[in-house]
């Protein structure tokens, strides 16, 4: 059995490796909203170029983010649920967390709004605008970060959506569950990054930005090698120390889409 | 969805755009590996089923039936906690790689090739049984002749396994990780363009992904029609 196993890696590794890369590389777990906005494709070809280091991200919803991170399989996490991070750093999964760049959730809804959320004063208002008139609402339901933020928004409205016929839990990624909501139409949570650089928005528009709850800071943490040896602790850090640099927070601050600029550089120097 | 997908599609293609190459190369790499290693696993392994007589044999044939329906996404599952840094094979350094795909998708195969296979070489056997007894040739000896006279039926389930293979996205994403460049399939890469809501492009890919089926079930057909369709 054991030398039969041998024999399927070392076929599965020789079909695989046919084009052989000998380059540095590092495993990044981070979100579905940097890779998916394409933050990623514009940052790390700069630091490739910089230090030869080919970053390779897996965009996960946070949770799965820090799941992936916990078992050893990324050397490097980046992702936005500031108390699940300082938790993941607290169990010793993580070495130490760097604030890296932040942007804002915005709540997206049919144009005719039709909980009336354009008159809501706060984030905290415009959720229980949603409950009260029982609007359909596309919630992420995948422990994501802002599945992580939409449930605290709930929490401080007092309301309990799970099981209100007008809360659709999509269980899947920031793109899927715009695209329920824009079938629907429902209201949403979701980043910023991810909206602006959304196509099929169908009839969905933003209905309430601004309030200072809706900050959505991104953190970046080294796997700690103690727990798993294999870490890639010099590259690793070096992308680290890149992404918190004036030069990795210029590169972020300089991505944009139509324009608009996405990510907001939030590292203390 | 502003122009038309299938335009999109055959305009990337005639672009020869580097990403959708490289993509498509890792695709094809991918599964054709994983269709071979099901091959060289299921072809003897449902033949030998076919021929032999064992305790449990028809407990054995029934899994082999029902794993053709096994969830890729579980296949995937099982493959990610089997190569994970935390788990049994995690010192090997697989997980996020090409060879977790292959490995992950040849499950899915493994199961269609020796199920038909066993199912092909059993009715063979039963025609062929005198003639190769005469000849004095055992049943494990007389493998190899059953397969090749079986060919055409068997390269059906090859196709098959193929086709579940490629198609699939829940395991490839698991275990893979859709990283740009590394282990971004044809179908990884729809599933991240209509998260992405850009449901054109999406299209786009799905349809080139159905042209390389087509073309590789076409030049399948073609060599059993050109070999004379002699086996069944």
């Amino acid at each position: 059995m054991n030398s039969a196993r041998s024999l399927l890696v070392g076929l599965a590794l020789g079909l695989a490796s046919l084009p052989a890369k000998a380059q540095e590389f590092i495993t990044v777990a981070s979100t579905t909203s940097t890779e998916n906005s394409g933050l990623f494709g514009h940052i790390l070809p700069i630091f490739q170029e910089e230090t030869g280091i080919a970053v390779r991200v897996v965009a996960q919803g946070t949770g799965q983010a820090l799941e992936t991170a916990r078992r050893g399989d990324a050397d490097v996490v980046l992702v936005h649920a500031r108390a699940a991070e300082e938790q993941f750093v607290a169990e010793g999964h993580g070495v130490e967390r760097f604030d890296v760049m932040y942007n804002d959730f915005v709540v997206v809804g049919p144009s005719d709004d039709p909980a009336g959320l354009g008159l809501a004063e706060t984030a905290t208002a415009a959720f229980a605008a949603i409950a009260k008139a029982g609007s359909p609402f596309a919630s992420r339901g995948d422990d994501s970060g802002t599945h992580i933020a939409e449930q605290a928004l709930w929490e401080t409205a007092g309301v309990k959506p799970a099981g209100n016929d007008w809360y659709l839990e999509t269980g899947s990624g920031m793109g899927a569950t715009l695209n329920t909501a824009a079938q629907v139409p429902a209201y949403a949570l979701a980043d910023r990054g991810t909206w602006l650089s959304f196509e099929n928005r169908g009839d969905l528009e933003i209905v309430f930005e601004g309030d200072p709850v809706l900050f959505n800071p991104y953190g970046v943490m080294l796997v700690n090698p103690e727990r798993h040896s294999h870490v890639k602790v010099d590259a690793g850090q070096k992308f680290i120390d890149w992404l918190i640099s004036d030069e990795g927070q210029v590169a972020i601050e300089r991505f944009t889409i139509n324009g608009d600029q996405l990510f907001f550089a939030s590292a203390k120097q | 969805m502003a122009s038309n997908p299938f335009v999109t599609a055959f305009e990337l293609i005639a672009s020869g755009n580097p990403e959708l190459i490289q993509i498509m190369g890792l695709s094809l790499r991918v599964t054709l590996s994983a269709v071979l290693i099901g091959c060289l696993i299921g072809l003897p392994l449902g033949a030998v089923l076919a021929l032999t007589r064992f305790p449990g044999r028809a407990g054995v044939i029934v899994l082999f039936n029902a794993l053709m329906g096994l969830p890729p996404v579980v296949a995937g599952l099982l493959i990610y906690l089997l190569l994970s840094r935390s788990g049994p094979m995690g010192d090997y350094a697989l997980l996020f790689t090409p060879a977790a795909m292959i490995m992950a998708q040849g499950i899915l195969i493994l199961p269609i090739v020796v199920s038909l296979t066993r199912s092909v070489v059993e009715d063979l056997w039963i025609e062929y049984e005198e003639q190769l007894r005469s000849l004095g040739t055992s049943r494990i000896r007389s493998v190899p002749t059953l397969l090749w006279d079986g060919r055409i039926s068997l390269l059906t389930g090859v196709l098959a396994g193929f086709g579940r293979a490629s198609a699939e996205v829940g395991a490839v994403l698991i275990v893979g990780g859709n990283i740009a460049g590394h282990t971004r399939t044809m179908t990884t890469a729809i599933t991240l363009e209509t998260s992405r809501g850009n449901l054109g492009m999406a299209v786009a890919l799905g349809t080139i992904l159905l042209l390389i089926t087509l073309t590789l079930n076409g030049a399948a057909y073609g060599i059993t029609q050109w070999s004379g369709g002699g086996g069944r």
